[in-house]
C-alpha cells in the first residue's frame, strides 16, 4: 500500500496513523468550536443553558477536546508516523496499535459525556472520573509498549533525538496521571470518587500534574514532531546535535519542579514556591535552547520560507513557542504573579502557546503528513495552506493582545486605592471593563476556526485526489510563475 | 568529547533511555512533594476548622459539579487589596478538608473564600437563579434548576466513609447519622437538629436556606456550603492572639 516503491522502505503501518491524523482535525474543529462557543458565553451569559450547557461543565470540555483530543490524536499520528520512519520497521503489533486507537477516542467521550452529564474530579486539566481515568490507564501502557517494541524492533543503531522526545512524554504523563488521580471511589458502580489528598497536597499535586501536562503532553511531544518535520520539510539536518542533547536532559529534568509556580502566594509553603519559581526561570533557558535548534536548522535553506507556507507553519509556530516560554518564566517571578495571576493575562499565556505553538506545529506536521500518507503528489492548494496560516496568525494575535489588556487591566484594577485609601474598584467594575476584550477573543477565537476549516476543505480535496490546476500543472510540479514554486519537492 | 560518547550508550538502548528518563523526571516531583506530607511543618493548627457536615458535602459536591472553580477562586492571598476586599488572607488548615482542594486558578468572578456569611440565603437563592436580577452586570450562569432538584442525601455515609479513608476525621457516628444530619440541617422544625449541632458544633448554620421548606433541594446544599467558607475560624477572637506576638 505504501507509494514509495523505488527503494527498500519497510511496510509501515500508515492505517493507524490516518486514522488518528483523521481524528485529530475532527478534534480540532469541535475543541476551537466549544473555545469560540464559551468565548461567546462570557460575552452574553444569557448563551448558558442550564445544567448542561453552562459555563463550568463546557469548559472542561474545550480543554480537554483541544489538550487531549486534538493534541493528543496528533501526538499519536506524529509519533507514529516517526518512530516507524526513523526506525525503518513497522510498528509494533497492528492489534494493539489499532486498539490505542479506539481506546483513546473512546476515552474522550466518555470523558467529555461526564463533563456535560456533571460527572468531574474537580482538578483542571485532570476532570475524568476514575472509571475514565482506569481506561486511559489501560490505553497508555498499551502505547508505551507500542512504541517501545518499535524503538526495540529498530534497523538503525541509533535512536533519533525525536523518538527521546516522545518517549520522554509518554512516560512521564503516565507518571502524572498516576500521580495525580490516586483517587477512592465510592463504590464499584458509582461514578463519584474522592482524592486521597486534600488541601495544600493536593494543590501541589495537581500543579504538578497541570503543569507538567504542558510539559510533557504540549511540550516535549510536540518538540519531537518539530525534531522530524523541521528537518524533513527544510531537507537539511538538525541544527546542532549537541544541543538537542543538551536541550532535552535540561528540559526534561527542569520542567518538573515548575508546577509551584501556579500557587504563589497561597498556602502552600514558601519553600516549594521558590523553587518553582527558581526552576520556572531557568527553564527559559532549555527552552529557548530547543527553539534555536528548530529555527536554525533552516541554515542555508531559508529562502523555503518564502516558498514553502507548510514551513512557514512550523517556524512560526517555533516563534509563538519562543515567545510563551518567555513570558511564562516571566509570569511565575512572584512580583509578577501577584499582578498576572488570577487573571486573563494567564488565559493569553497559554494560548499563545497552545494556538501558536501547538496548534502550529500540528497543522505544519498535518500539512507535511496527509498528502504522504494519501499517496498524493501534493496538498490540493497550497494558497488554501497561506491563507490558513495568516487567517490564524491575525486570529491569534487578537486574541493574546485582547487577553494581555484586559489581563493586565483587571489585575491593576483589583489593586487600585482611591484618594482615602480605599479600594477604587468593585470587582464587578472589572467585569465590566472585560466586555470589549471578551469580544475581540471572541473575533480572535473565530478567525482561528475559519482557518481551521480552510484546512479541512484542503485536505477533503486532497485526499479525494484533487488537483488544484491553477497551482499546478498536470504532472503534479507547481506552475513556476507563482511564489509557491518549489514547496512541492 | 566523552559526553557525546557516553551519551551514544543511551542512543543505542531504549530501555537504558527510559530508565534514564524515569530517574530525571522523578527527582523534582519528589523534592517538592515529599515533604508536604510532613503535616506539621505545612498547615498550622487552627481553632474551629472541622470537616463539612453532610449538607455542606452535598453542596460541595453541587460546587465541584457545576465547575464553579473554573471561574472563583478560594484563597485570598496575603496582598494588601486581597485582604482588603476579601477578609482574611486564607490559611492551610481552612482547606484541609477539601479532597480535591479549590484554589482554583481564575477571578472571572471574585473570590468566594470568605463568602459565607457576607450575604443573605435569600440574596444567594436570588442571585443563583438569576444573577443579573441581582447584579445587572453579572456574566454568571443561572443556576435556577439547584432549586428544583432534590439533593441525594441516600448515599451520604458511602462519602463520609470515603473521605474517612483519606483522613478527613469524621467519627462512626458522623456516619451513622449522615443522612439524618443532613436532612435537620435543613430541616430544623421537622428534625431535632442537636445530634448534628453536638458532632459538628454549635456554630453550624442550621434553617432553610433557599425558602422552599418542605423539600431539601440542591440549593440548600449548595447556599450552607457557601455559608459556611472562611467562617469556621474565629479571625476575630484570634486577632489578640496575634497581636499580642509569640
Amino acid at each position: 500500500m505504501q507509494t514509495s516503491g523505488l527503494n527498500t522502505t519497510p511496510n509501515y503501518n500508515d492505517d493507524v496513523v490516518k486514522l488518528f491524523t483523521l481524528a485529530t482535525i475532527f478534534w480540532g474543529v469541535v475543541g476551537f468550536a466549544a473555545g469560540v462557543f464559551i468565548a461567546l458565553q462570557m460575552a452574553f451569559p444569557d448563551l448558558n443553558i442550564e445544567p448542561y450547557l453552562n459555563f463550568g461543565r463546557l469548559r472542561p470540555v474545550h480543554t480537554s477536546a483541544v489538550i487531549f483530543a486534538f493534541g493528543g490524536n496528533a501526538l499519536f499520528a506524529t509519533s507514529y508516523y516517526i518512530v516507524q520512519r526513523t526506525c525503518r520497521v513497522r510498528l509494533w503489533n497492528d492489534a494493539l496499535a489499532m486498539f490505542t486507537f479506539w481506546g483513546y477516542n473512546f476515552f474522550i467521550v466518555i470523558a467529555a459525556l461526564g463533563y456535560v452529564l456533571g460527572v468531574t474530579q474537580g482538578k483542571e486539566y485532570a476532570e475524568p472520573e476514575w472509571y475514565a481515568d482506569l481506561w486511559l490507564t489501560i490505553v497508555w501502557v498499551v502505547y508505551l509498549l507500542v512504541f517501545l517494541m518499535t524503538l526495540i524492533n529498530r534497523r538503525e543503531p541509533h535512536l533519533y533525538v525525536a523518538n527521546w522526545f516522545f518517549l520522554s512524554f509518554i512516560i512521564t504523563v503516565a507518571v502524572l496521571h498516576l500521580g495525580n488521580n490516586l483517587h477512592i471511589p465510592l463504590e464499584f458502580m458509582n461514578a463519584k470518587s474522592y482524592p486521597v489528598f486534600g488541601g495544600v497536597q493536593s494543590a501541589m499535586i495537581q500543579w504538578w500534574y497541570g503543569h507538567n501536562a504542558v510539559g510533557f503532553f504540549l511540550t516535549a511531544g510536540f518538540l519531537g514532531m518539530m525534531y522530524y518535520f523541521v528537518p524533513k520539510r527544510a531537507e537539511r539536518p538538525v541544527y546542532s546535535y549537541r544541543l538537542s542533547i543538551l536541550h532535552f536532559w535540561s528540559l526534561i529534568f527542569i520542567y518538573i519542579w515548575a508546577g509551584p509556580h501556579h500557587l504563589h502566594y497561597t498556602s502552600l509553603p514558601d519553600w516549594a514556591q521558590t523553587l518553582g519559581m527558581t526552576f520556572s526561570v531557568m527553564l527559559w533557558m532549555p527552552s529557548w535552547g530547543g527553539m534555536i535548534n528548530g529555527v536554525m536548522t533552516l541554515s542555508g535553506a531559508w529562502h523555503k520560507l518564502r516558498e514553502d507556507p507548510v514551513l512557514r507553519f512550523m517556524i512560526i509556530a517555533l516563534a509563538f513557542y519562543g515567545m510563551s516560554t518567555f513570558e511564562g518564566p516571566l509570569m511565575s517571578i512572584r512580583a509578577v504573579n501577584t499582578l498576572s495571576h488570577y487573571t486573563d493575562w494567564t488565559i493569553g499565556h497559554v494560548h499563545s502557546g497552545a494556538l501558536g505553538w501547538v496548534g502550529f506545529i500540528t497543522f505544519g506536521c498535518l500539512y507535511h503528513m496527509v498528502p504522504r500518507l494519501w499517496g498524493r503528489k501534493e496538498l490540493y492548494s497550497l494558497k488554501l495552506v497561506n491563507a490558513h496560516l495568516w487567517i490564524a496568525t491575525v486570529g491569534i494575535v487578537v486574541y493574546i493582545a485582547a487577553m494581555w489588556v484586559s489581563g493586565i487591566m483587571q489585575g491593576l484594577m483589583w489593586r487600585t486605592y482611591d484618594d482615602m485609601g480605599f479600594l477604587q474598584y468593585s470587582f464587578v467594575e472589572s467585569v465590566v471593563a472585560m466586555h470589549p476584550f471578551y469580544l475581540l477573543r471572541v473575533l480572535g477565537g473565530l478567525l482561528y476556526l475559519i482557518g481551521a476549516l480552510i484546512m479541512v476543505y484542503n485536505f477533503y480535496r486532497t485526499i479525494r485526489g484533487d488537483v488544484n490546476y491553477k497551482e499546478f500543472k498536470a504532472d503534479g510540479v507547481p506552475r513556476e510563475d507563482l511564489y509557491l514554486k518549489g514547496a512541492a519537492a | 568529547m566523552s559526553f557525546l560518547k557516553n551519551h551514544e550508550k543511551l542512543e543505542r538502548n531504549s530501555l537504558l533511555l527510559l530508565g534514564f528518563i524515569i530517574v530525571t523526571v522523578l527527582i523534582g516531583g519528589i523534592i517538592e512533594i515529599i515533604p508536604l506530607f510532613r503535616m506539621e511543618t505545612v498547615i498550622e493548627p487552627v481553632q474551629g476548622v472541622r470537616p463539612y457536615t453532610p449538607l455542606e458535602l452535598v453542596g460541595y459536591n453541587v460546587y465541584i459539579r457545576e465547575g464553579c472553580y473554573n471561574c472563583h477562586s478560594q484563597q485570598v492571598r496575603p496582598l494588601r487589596d486581597e485582604v482588603a476586599r476579601y477578609g482574611h488572607y486564607s490559611l492551610a488548615a481552612e482547606s484541609m478538608y477539601d479532597h480535591p482542594f479549590q484554589w482554583g486558578s481564575k477571578r472571572t468572578g471574585p473570590d468566594l473564600a470568605r463568602i459565607g456569611g457576607k450575604y443573605s440565603d435569600e440574596w444567594h437563592t436570588a442571585h443563583m437563579k438569576e444573577p443579573r436580577d441581582v447584579v445587572p452586570e453579572s456574566i454568571m450562569p443561572s443556576y435556577e434548576f439547584l432549586l428544583h432538584q432534590a439533593a441525594d442525601l441516600h448515599a451520604l455515609d458511602k462519602h463520609l466513609k470515603a473521605l474517612t479513608l483519606a483522613g478527613v476525621p469524621y467519627t462512626q457516628e458522623m456516619i451513622d447519622n449522615a443522612e439524618s444530619d443532613a436532612m435537620a440541617q435543613a430541616m430544623p422544625e421537622r428534625m431535632d437538629a442537636s445530634g448534628l449541632q453536638e458532632r459538628y458544633g454549635e456554630k453550624v448554620n442550621v434553617r432553610d436556606f433557599d425558602s422552599q421548606p418542605a423539600v431539601i433541594s440542591e440549593m440548600d446544599a449548595l447556599i450552607a456550603y457557601l455559608q459556611v467558607l472562611g467562617s469556621m475560624v474565629d479571625f476575630e477572637s484570634a486577632k489578640n492572639v496575634e497581636d499580642a506576638g509569640p
